[in-house]
């Protein structure tokens, strides 16, 4: 189930190294996660649900789902889809919530750390933030709960769309390297990796972050002080519901793209992907890229939702795309080894007689994004249920900054959109809160120019929804309701 | 068509234009970020730059020689295959429609920019390539 040659991505680099999960010993490799390295092992049954004992799996492969809970060296609990292999690391599968280890294991003094600009979340927005607020003379902060930054561009083996300055032609990948080197080569940015943010807090003008930071089996607990918070949390993949979804080889698209093109693990070898949107066609193309077969896609709405350009990539495969088809349910007992696809007239609803019985070992559901706005909660921004961003989102003003001053938010968690714009929004957003902090050289430039390529991105057909999306926003902001 | 041209099958106003950007010739234009691409036959060389960056992989150069057709697609998959390679040539639904040999491979990056010869009357029908 390994990647060894492919057209994009180059796999050879890696080294072996061996780990145990429930007593036997598993070979893997220095870009594994646990979860990848169980997955290439052939492991794809991580635990089993509390009443039914129903076999569960990986799901979005991005830390936020907690499919993936395995007990590692003793603590229970730990991500295992954001966590990487290690020499010797002991893996077990746990059932039901774990338990916790007799010794103790974390560090409960608290260290404080001071900074002017805290960035969480270290994809496209995250980045540009960071790069933007350290630029304007601040010092910042970037942290992300993933072991690695870039986000979702560290899976993004394809060429961007959008202009020049947006990047266009370059892959997401080798974005994602070039401002991973900038970050690093910036004195002023200090880079937290492995570390969740679990609590924020007011205290008079000042916010109060409480996070954990995971070094191998000792977490360090850290009160972070900031004026200035950028908020880019991104999203989490959407699940939907049909009969015997919970098995394991249900995958979030996400999830697919980080084990094929992170991890270089094939997700199985044959696919059916739910929904025709950007990332279904693009994950889909990925998949033959891989070596991995594509039975079909099937999209539930009568027209394919993603770019035709993307949908021609892959017919010209010969995969077919049906529309106005939906999974009626998964097949398999302790894993997916099929489905039955069925038309669906206008309401959705399955037309009887349709049913095609499909084989697969590997159910890819791409049909969208929530926005993660937890941490933002926690700090009581105003908020609103907003259909075209994706969710539930912070409302915030043309400068990124939500209800609360100091407080910016930036990329999918203020509606659900593009990388491209994720960039410009973390931009405006960093200069923004640089800015407020008194680093305003050329601030107001800075800010105009974003809002520009915005709107000239957002301007074609396809920007329609985030139109709608960021008037609603704007509408809110001055006091508009939404019902 | 002798000298060879690029055909752009991008159909949708999508923001995105580096093909505008990358002709040396300015033979493409197009109406701001969203507009669709087009091109000018006579400024066109069918020098392959466009082939190569279109992150939709959406352009062809298509040349007719006597009575064959040079094909210019643009590749991203494994094995690439090697110059006077017999390659099968599929249509726009991934259907089999008959042989191309390989003619040409340049490479930018990661995309390989394969040229085949084909029958003519396929010139506006294969736009995939099976090794």
């Amino acid at each position: 189930m390994r990647i060894i040659n492919h057209p994009i991505i180059d796999f050879e680099k890696r080294k072996k190294l061996h780990f145990n999960f429930n007593n036997k010993k598993i070979t893997a490799y220095d870009t594994d996660s646990i979860a990848s390295a169980l997955h290439a092992a052939g492991v794809k049954v991580f635990s089993h649900s509390l009443h039914h004992k129903r076999a569960r799996g990986f799901f979005c492969g991005i830390g936020k789902c907690s499919s993936c809970f395995m007990t590692v060296d003793e603590i229970p609990n730990v991500r295992s889809c954001i966590t990487p292999v290690q020499e010797n690391m002991d893996v077990h599968q746990q059932e039901i919530a774990g338990t916790l280890p007799k010794k103790p294991f974390t560090r409960l003094q608290k260290k404080d750390i001071n900074m002017e600009v805290v960035v969480v979340g270290s994809g496209p927005a995250g980045m540009m933030a960071a790069l933007t607020a350290v630029k304007q003379g601040a010092s910042v902060l970037l942290l992300d709960e993933n072991y690695r930054v870039g986000g979702q561009l560290i899976k993004q083996s394809h060429k961007f769309f959008g202009s020049q300055e947006e990047k266009a032609g370059i892959r997401g990948i080798d974005i994602a390297t070039e401002l991973q080197k900038e970050i690093t080569n910036h004195k002023h940015i200090e880079v937290m990796l492995s570390t969740s943010l679990f609590g924020c807090y007011q205290n008079n003008s000042t916010y109060e972050l409480m996070a954990i930071q995971r070094h191998d089996t000792n977490q360090q607990l850290i009160a972070i002080h900031s004026k200035a918070l950028i908020f880019c949390c991104g999203a989490m993949e959407n699940m939907f519901a049909f009969p015997n979804n919970d098995l394991p080889g249900v995958y979030g698209a996400g999830g697919v793209q980080t084990l094929m093109n992170v991890h270089g693990v094939m997700p199985g070898n044959k696919v059916i992907m739910i929904g025709a949107g950007n990332v279904g066609l693009i994950v889909s193309y990925q998949l033959l890229q891989a070596g991995v077969e594509v039975d079909r896609v099937v999209e539930a709405m009568p027209t394919i939702g993603g770019y035709h350009v993307h949908a021609a990539k892959l017919r010209r495969c010969g995969v077919p795309i049906q529309t106005s088809h939906t999974i009626k349910e998964a097949l398999g007992k302790d894993k997916v080894e099929g489905a039955i696809i069925a038309a669906v007239d206008k309401c959705f609803t399955p037309l009887p007689g349709t049913e095609e019985k499909v084989t697969c070992d590997t159910i890819c559901i791409a049909v969208g994004l929530t926005p993660s706005i937890r941490l933002l909660e926690q700090l009581g921004v105003n908020t609103e249920y907003i259909p075209e961003a994706g969710g539930t989102v912070a409302i915030h003003d043309a400068n990124m900054q939500t209800s609360a001053p100091g407080i910016y938010v930036a990329g999918d968690s203020s509606g659900i959109e593009e990388a491209s714009t994720a960039m410009i929004e973390g931009e405006l957003a960093g200069c923004s809160a640089a800015a407020a902090l008194g680093y305003s050289n050329h601030a107001k430039e800075m800010q105009q120019r974003c809002k520009d390529s915005l709107k000239q991105l957002r301007s074609g057909p396809f920007g329609e929804t985030a139109r709608r999306c960021k008037d609603k926003i704007a509408c809110c902001c001055e006091g508009g309701m939404m019902h | 068509m002798k000298k060879g041209v690029a055909v752009i099958e991008c159909v949708q106003e999508i923001p995105c234009n580096p093909c505008v950007a990358i002709c040396p010739f300015q033979a493409i234009s197009m109406d701001g970020i969203n507009g669709i691409p087009i091109v000018d036959f006579n400024k066109c060389t069918g020098c392959k730059q466009c082939v190569s960056i279109c992150p939709g992989l959406a352009i062809f150069i298509i040349k007719t020689k006597d009575n064959k057709a040079h094909i210019t697609i643009p590749y991203e998959f494994l094995p690439v295959p090697a110059k006077g390679d017999i390659v099968t040539a599929l249509d726009r639904e991934g259907k089999e429609r008959g042989e191309g040999k390989v003619i040409q491979i340049l490479k930018r990056g990661k995309t390989s920019v394969i040229t085949i010869e084909a029958d003519k009357k396929l010139a506006m029908n294969i736009r995939n390539i099976k090794v």
